[in-house]
């Protein structure tokens, strides 16, 4: 373990955290809210430990292995979630510091779980802040920092993989800081768009810029309680076709950018992508066609529903608790399929999906014709044993987690389908769930331990499982014992 | 600058992490996963994986927007067929790797003419060059030369009974009659430029720079014998040894190349008739002895094999054969065999890396090339440079010790209508004098980076 590396890059966080703290500040200045002391104080406190840590810590050896790439990007997180979670508490809007670690790691992980029953009662700057926390934790805090600051390791790509979701991490140039520039203009350029058209509709700026991030980020904090339900239609739709641009992988916008269009339309990923969402659309539009007015607000709310599950952003337009069992059916896989692969979305990624199908009719081919030597392609390239055995494994030990995690969500005194979806849309970094944790519900009335327990698994699901995990074995804190 | 490297096997792999460390966008292609995958979890770079010469695979690395192309795999036809269509695609320079003795005379010029390249590199040529020029001069570890052998600079280890132990830099420049400069000294793991009150001692290793003639002079001052190598014993029939017996049977050295393989040492009787061929195991002590290693003056050990070289070096010397030389080529054996005694270690990867270093510097000066030579010193730290100095300079005509030089920089020499010449502050520099600079841990593209802030005029 590289410590001095460890406890370095996670005072650059800090120092990072602050900057971006400043943002929320100049909204509670604009609107004269008394929050603007929490927000100074936390970026007292987090400025402090940054620069305390800066000072002390000089770092002689920047290399970089895989495990300390994990221990960074959780460590990393858990920072970022913990101080984060100040202005909620030191501001007195949410009372209690573990409701407000739950909501910031809520917000950082992209989820948008709530612990809030009114959203409405928050005052602008908070509300802000709740939904930056989405903008930040979409693109990862650490592909911001390898954007902004100079790399002296050339190891950096282990950090970068730990944070980017998906089973394959490439790069789109030679170089990690330019292909973490290129994702984060292409995710600003791409909000300011939302933003702007937006603003065309009936919202206005601040509440713009606020659902543009809950998008962007595929979060799903909104500002009222019932969610995206009371603008225009045209919002709506807005909203709906960005969730959709916003769960597909990035790669394919650079490749748009450089012209090189057939590839994307190639691209394996995007096709069962678009498949799916036409299919559920499809089949639960029919299903609860006779629910509305007609046939174009059935539509709205069909895909606007569809679309925001399956990018795992989980705003809502209309109470899909409502609908009848078959809708939620397709909605609760959906929440388990979660978008692309290199998106801002979370769940098992499509291209886990696509890849895992592959490897099963592969197997099943092998029974039928045992010495027959099979072969898996995925975007026209071979795939190796060590990639496929990683994606069985990784389908393996996210049940197992699923299931551990739900059982202990489970001594609450919910119903089945609470727990069930709770666990679900926490995992998958979607948000609502059914019944009592569904789009008008909160996760309020939840124990402490099921809090901590949901708020671990928010984290596991956007982290992809391993970093978390890493962290629970005692060879990863083994220090080095010879270090020159 | 973007550069794609084709072919990441250990020339290959020491090519990309000299050109990351310089700066430059490096894209890998190579053909097995597992390399691509360790290359670019340790450098920052992007890895394609697939075979050097096919077209799909160029297109993806990006070639078309390639300013430099390196091939750098094993077969020497492949790399000429990967950088002839990587030259077609739209890759500005290409250099390839051609090690092939066969491809190494007379036929090289046409086929670089022909294929397009901007250079075709012989890693082994390079290094049997500089095991060469290290036997003329014995008791140097590394001998470079600039500006057609006008100018020298070569590496030193200091023994115990040398005059220059507890010397101050300034005073050793009084004690001697010859003119040279001390640009840099190694202790320990840390490379020092000296000032006028470094002390020297006893284990240093130390770069000089001075005149061809004046070397001599010094050497003869100092007390170190100059003797050249005449008898040369080389241990396997690997292409280095190859390339170095024909220089050294050249000059009329008598050269005894030991090798295992029967079928290799026919081979080399054909290629050197002058050499004498010795069939048999170079790792038996008894053989070698046999063979007359006490009369040798030389031993270079070439096998393939990094340990055998050290160990039957180690064996050489403690047979007190005057220069032993060996190569090694793993990155982690070399400190290990430098402590155990062996201060000359050769090897193609660090040979070739110079030249390309000076290459991809050379394209990125947007001024145009004006660096003539770059040697790396002392394992890498130190990088002597020689700069063509040209009219549009700005640093042309002001004394030097007007000049505001950056730290861990030194004016080594200057070389005037084919005169060297040891800089003092009073000098100043003329169009078409070449320079040559010794810098510590910076990389320098052009002359005019040697000082730190643009020099106005009027305050001269």
């Amino acid at each position: 373990m590289n410590y001095k590396m460890v406890v370095s890059m996670t005072g650059l966080i800090l120092r990072l955290e602050a900057a971006l703290l400043v943002l929320p500040t100049v909204i509670a200045l604009i609107y004269r809210e008394s929050t603007i002391v929490s927000f100074l104080i936390t970026i007292g406190i987090t400025l402090g430990i940054g620069i305390v840590i800066k000072l002390l810590c000089k770092t002689d050896n920047s290399i970089v292995y895989a495990k300390d790439g994990f221990v960074i990007v959780t460590l990393s997180w858990l920072c970022l979630s913990a101080f984060g979670a100040l202005p909620f508490f030191i501001s007195g809007e949410i009372p209690s510091y573990v409701d407000a670690f739950f909501e910031t790691v809520s917000g950082f992980t992209t989820t948008g779980a709530s612990i809030l029953k009114d959203v409405e009662v928050l005052s602008k700057s908070i509300q802000f802040w709740r939904s930056f926390t989405h903008w930040i934790g979409g693109m990862g805090i650490i592909v911001l920092v390898m954007a902004i600051f100079p790399t002296s390791s050339g190891r950096s790509m282990h950090i970068m993989r730990a944070e980017m979701p998906g089973p394959i991490v490439g790069k789109l140039v030679p170089r990690v800081k330019n292909t973490a520039k290129i994702l984060y203009l292409i995710y600003i350029a791409l909000t300011l768009m939302q933003i702007v058209l937006l603003t065309l509709g009936d919202m206005n700026l601040v509440e713009s810029i606020v659902h543009s991030f809950g998008t962007a980020g595929t979060g799903g904090f909104g500002i009222m309680s019932d969610s995206i339900g009371s603008y225009s239609a045209y919002s709506q739709w807005v909203i709906a076709i960005f969730m959709l641009i916003f769960g597909i992988n990035f790669n394919l916008f650079y490749l748009i950018l450089i012209g090189r269009v057939k590839n994307v339309l190639k691209s394996e990923e995007l096709h069962a992508y678009i498949g799916i969402v036409v299919f559920s659309i499809a089949a639960i539009c029919m299903n609860v066609y006779h629910m509305y007015s007609g046939f174009s607000e059935a539509l709205r709310h069909t895909t606007f529903q569809v679309s925001s599950i399956m990018t795992t952003t989980g705003f809502a337009t209309t109470d899909f608790n409502t609908w009848p069992s078959f809708s939620k059916a397709i909605l609760l896989v959906l929440m388990f399929i979660g978008g692309c692969a290199g998106s801002t979305a979370g769940g098992l990624k499509v291209s886990r999906i696509v890849l895992i199908i592959k490897i099963i009719a592969n197997n099943i081919r092998k029974v039928l014709n045992p010495r027959a030597v099979g072969s898996v392609r995925f975007e026209g390239k071979m795939l190796d044993e060590t990639t496929r055995r990683g994606i069985s494994n990784y389908l393996s030990l996210y049940f197992v987690l699923f299931f551990l995690m739900f059982l202990v969500v489970s001594l609450d005194r919910f119903d089945f389908e609470t727990n069930f979806s709770a666990v679900a849309a926490c995992f998958n970094n979607i948000g609502p769930g059914f019944s009592v944790v569904g789009p008008t519900g909160s996760f309020a009335d939840y124990s402490v331990l099921s809090k901590f327990t949901l708020s671990a698994a928010m984290l596991l699901g956007r982290l992809e499982l391993y970093p978390l995990l890493i962290m629970f074995l005692p060879t990863t804190w083994r220090r080095a014992k010879n270090v020159v | 600058m973007k550069i794609i490297v084709v072919g990441c096997g250990k020339i290959g792999t020491h090519i990309v992490a000299m050109l990351t460390h310089e700066g430059h966008d490096v894209v890998v292609v190579d053909r097995d996963p597992v390399v691509i995958d360790s290359l670019t979890n340790i450098y920052d770079v992007m890895g394609v994986c697939g075979g050097g010469a096919d077209c799909e695979i160029l297109k993806e690395a990006g070639v078309d927007k390639a300013e430099l192309f390196i091939a750098a795999a094993g077969s020497d036809e492949l790399n000429m067929l990967s950088c002839f269509m990587a030259k077609k695609m739209g890759a500005a320079h290409t250099i390839a790797r051609i090690r092939n003795p066969q491809y190494n005379d007379k036929s090289l010029n046409f086929m670089r003419e022909n294929l397009g390249l901007a250079m075709a590199i012989n890693p082994e040529l390079l290094a049997a060059h500089e095991i060469f020029n290290i036997l003329k001069l014995p008791a140097a570890v590394k001998l470079e030369s600039f500006s057609r052998r006008h100018f020298e600079m070569i590496e030193l280890k200091i023994k115990d009974n040398s005059p220059l132990v507890g010397g101050r830099i300034a005073d050793i420049r009084n004690r001697f009659s010859a003119e040279f400069i001390i640009c840099a000294v190694h202790r320990g793991c840390v490379t020092h430029i000296p000032d006028g009150n470094f002390v020297l001692q006893s284990g240093d290793k130390i770069a000089i720079a001075a005149a061809h003639l004046q070397i001599q002079k010094m050497l003869k001052e100092m007390g170190i014998i100059h003797k050249e190598a005449k008898n040369v014993m080389i241990l396997g029939g690997s292409r280095m040894a190859i390339y170095l017996a024909k220089m050294l049977t050249s000059v009329g050295n008598n050269v005894k190349i030991i090798e295992k393989k029967e079928s290799v040492c026919e081979e080399l009787c054909e290629a050197l008739p002058k050499a004498v061929i010795v069939h048999g195991d170079g790792a038996s002590q008894e053989l070698l002895l046999e063979e007359g290693l006490h009369q040798m003056d030389a031993f270079v050990s070439l096998t393939g094999m990094d340990e055998e070289n050290i160990l039957m070096s180690i064996f050489a010397m403690s047979n007190k054969v005057p220069k032993v030389i060996s190569k090694v080529n793993s990155d982690e054996l070399a400190p290990i065999a430098g402590s155990l005694g062996l201060d000359c270690l050769a090897s193609p990867k660090k040979s070739i890396s110079d030249v390309v270093i000076r290459y991809a510097r050379a394209l990125k000066n947007s001024i145009g090339s004006n660096i003539e030579t770059l040697y790396t010193f002392m394992d890498g730290s130190i990088e002597a440079i020689e700069f063509n100095v040209k009219a549009d300079s700005k640093l042309v005509g002001i004394p030097i010790c007007k000049l505001n030089i950056k730290k861990g920089i030194l004016i080594a020499g200057i070389l005037r209508n084919r005169k060297p010449k040891i800089p003092t502050g009073n000098d100043v520099f003329i169009p078409g004098d070449r320079v040559i600079i010794i810098a510590a841990d910076m990389h320098l593209n052009g002359f005019q980076d040697i000082v730190g802030q643009p020099i106005k005029r009027d305050e001269v």
